[in-house]
């Protein structure tokens, strides 16, 4: 079973709660922040280990898409148990102009080459929250797609060597169990499993394991432009109620109902 | 040249949930005025005839309806099979594609837009189209705290959004327009992989957070999964459902679909009540938008207090039991 995991770097929130934005692209002074791997994007290189440890075989690699920071990521996903990586890399200067169409269409590129049966991506990035990359990448590929999955079993059945998946997706107020013929894309939602930490042999063998840097890709045409980032007006300081409980309670349930209208 | 803005409404069960539907046509009522482009509605479905007759008073030109038994539950595979057919082989090419972004809006978008070729932009909250039908749209990106512009590039041909629920202006009624209501055809791709096995309804769990117009949250304050009985039951008197922080579903207290949060759920209810939730930037990554927060916490300092509209400093299993009986008095 040949697993591939689409993984990349966000900035933490708090690296980014005081960002300082900038008038003109990127918009954001980006010497501040620091970076981890996006927490769905965790969920897929666990899931990824862990079919493998199911299935008693097959080979994960993780690929990214970005600037230099992203090699401690993927050091840090061979060190959890990937076997090998793909650096597909793009100058920081140039990171304003992948939107969700461009980082999916040079995944794709790299991909096709390929032998894949399955493609694990994280729901959304935490940073972007588009939610779309991996869902571009199924169609660009030419693979279904089942986006927000909680639960994914992988079946092999030796004899028709038929290879397919059962996953459990949430929707609103209910959960879809969907079947689905491999090779095909799912995306990875909170629920699915526990990533693990790095284990010390793992970490020792990482960087002795297959590391693909691609350096002279070319880079499409975006679809979309990021013209500006401006801070979100704080919410207006609201009351504190304090004293005695039952008459604070009183207050509130009264404020409730005559000021804000919500009750 | 483009012709015309395009929304994609989403039906369940043979019904409209909520109100995203209208406020999706609200959305494309204004683009409409502004831009002088006129806009039809697609309907996909399994005998949704009965719902046509909702959508017609809305100025649109014209109401698509694939009514099919293969789009009786949705799957990605076949709804954008029907959709992209149809806005392809049309005359009518769309500048812009409306839908709402509640998870099959979230699903049906990514991939329209990939295989028309146009751009895709998640979760909008504001809306605008220039004078070359390029979409301008806001959204929310580092966690909530800040706002990004995003504007399509040229040509303006199939740029796909989803619409945030509970932020645009709900369509207004207009009359003595005619509307044209058609048929479209809808057949299966020819290489479908993915089938429905089963849908499980949560019944026992109520409401989608995400749908609630009340969400009652408990965090680690709350010290026991036994004790999150209270805020059922002050849920239950509030029409709402309940919500945790990850302190909660990481402790094994609430199941992960519960969670608000910036690795959970983004809700935006009209009242939002943070029981023993210190306040965590990712917390309110999640909650944020709301537009009443209630913070219940007995630290005075604690960060929740800087977004609640009303902060009550004390003992949650205080308070919230006293909420509980204020709220039985006024009912009866
Ligand atoms: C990458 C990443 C993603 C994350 N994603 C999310 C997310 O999606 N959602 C999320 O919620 N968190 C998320 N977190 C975790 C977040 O940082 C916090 O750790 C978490 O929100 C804390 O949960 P809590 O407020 O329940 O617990 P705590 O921070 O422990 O707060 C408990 C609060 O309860 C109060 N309290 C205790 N007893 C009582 C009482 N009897 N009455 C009243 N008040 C009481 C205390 O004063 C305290 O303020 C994420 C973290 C990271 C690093
Ligand atoms: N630059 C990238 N490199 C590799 N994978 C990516 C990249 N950007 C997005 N992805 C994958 O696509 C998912 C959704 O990202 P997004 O559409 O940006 O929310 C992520 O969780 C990753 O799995």
């Amino acid at each position: 079973m040949n697993i591939i995991a689409c993984i990349r770097q966000v900035p933490t929130l708090e690296s980014t709660i005081k960002p300082l934005l900038q008038p003109s692209a990127p918009f954001i002074d980006r010497s501040g922040l620091e970076y981890m791997t996006n927490p769905f994007d965790e969920f897929a290189i666990e899931e990824g280990i862990r079919i493998k440890e199911r299935l008693g075989g097959g080979e994960l690699t993780v690929v990214a898409v970005g600037p230099e920071g992203a090699d401690q990521m993927l050091l840090n996903a061979l060190a959890m148990g990937a076997d090998g990586a793909v650096h597909i890399n793009v100058n920081e200067e140039n990171s304003h102009l992948l939107d969700s169409f461009v980082v999916a269409s040079l995944l794709k590129s790299v991909i096709e080459r390929r032998e894949y049966d399955i493609i694990l991506c994280g729901k959304e990035a935490v940073d972007d929250r588009q939610g779309a990359v991996g869902i571009e990448l199924a169609e660009f590929l030419g693979l279904p797609h089942v986006a927000a999955v909680t639960r994914l079993d992988i079946d092999v059945d030796t004899d028709s060597e038929t290879k397919k998946a059962t996953a459990r997706r949430q929707i609103e107020g209910a959960w879809e169990i969907l079947e689905c013929r491999l090779p095909a894309v799912f995306t990875c939602h909170k629920g699915l499993n526990e990533p693990r930490y790095p284990p010390l042999p793992g970490i020792m063998k990482a960087r002795r394991k297959p590391h693909e840097d691609i350096t002279d890709i070319k880079i499409p045409a975006a679809r979309l432009s990021l013209t500006g980032l401006e801070n979100l007006p704080r919410r207006k300081t609201g009351k504190k109620l304090e004293g005695d409980v039952q008459e604070v309670t009183e207050e509130l349930l009264r404020l409730l109902h005559d000021e804000a209208r919500v009750i | 040249m483009p012709q015309e803005i395009l929304v994609i409404t989403e039906q369940r069960g043979g019904e409209f949930k909520g109100n995203v539907g209208l406020e999706v046509i609200g959305a494309a009522q204004r683009l409409s005025s502004v831009s002088g482009l006129g806009f039809s509605i697609f309907l996909l479905g399994h005998n949704v005839e009965g719902l046509t007759g909702l959508l017609i008073n809305y100025g649109a030109d014209e109401i698509l309806v694939a009514d099919s038994k293969i789009l009786g539950d949705y799957n990605s595979q076949v709804y954008v099979h029907v959709l992209s057919e149809k806005i392809s082989g049309s005359d009518k090419k769309p500048a812009a594609i409306l839908l709402p972004a509640t998870a099959t809006g979230r699903d049906i978008g990514p991939r329209l837009a990939a295989r028309l070729g146009g751009a895709y932009i998640a979760d909008c909250i504001a809306l605008d189209i220039d004078g070359d039908y390029l979409l301008e749209a806001r959204r929310l990106v580092y966690g909530g705290s800040v706002i990004a512009t995003v504007k399509g590039n040229a040509p303006p041909e199939f740029q796909v959004a989803t619409l945030r629920p509970n932020t645009f202006e709900r369509a207004k009624k207009i009359t003595g327009k005619e509307t044209a209501v058609t048929r479209v055809e809808a057949k299966s791709p020819p290489d479908l992989r993915t089938v429905l096995k089963e849908i499980v309804y949560e019944k026992e769990r109520g409401m989608d957070i995400a749908e609630a117009r009340v969400v009652v949250s408990g965090g680690r304050g709350m010290k026991s999964p036994e004790n999150y009985g209270i805020l059922e039951e002050l849920a239950e008197l509030l029409g709402g459902a309940v919500g945790a922080s990850r302190g909660a579903v990481d402790a094994g207290w609430r199941p992960a679909d519960s969670q608000v949060g910036l690795t959970g759920k983004t809700v935006a209810p009209e009242l939002y009540i943070a029981c023993g939730i210190s306040g965590a930037p990712q917390h309110l990554a999640g909650m944020m938008s709301s537009r009443c927060i209630v913070a219940i916490n007995k630290d005075p300092g604690a960060p929740i207090f800087k977004v609640a509209d009303y902060g009550v400093v004390g003992d949650l299993f205080e308070v919230i039991p006293r909420m509980i009986e204020g709220l039985k008095n006024n009912k009866e």
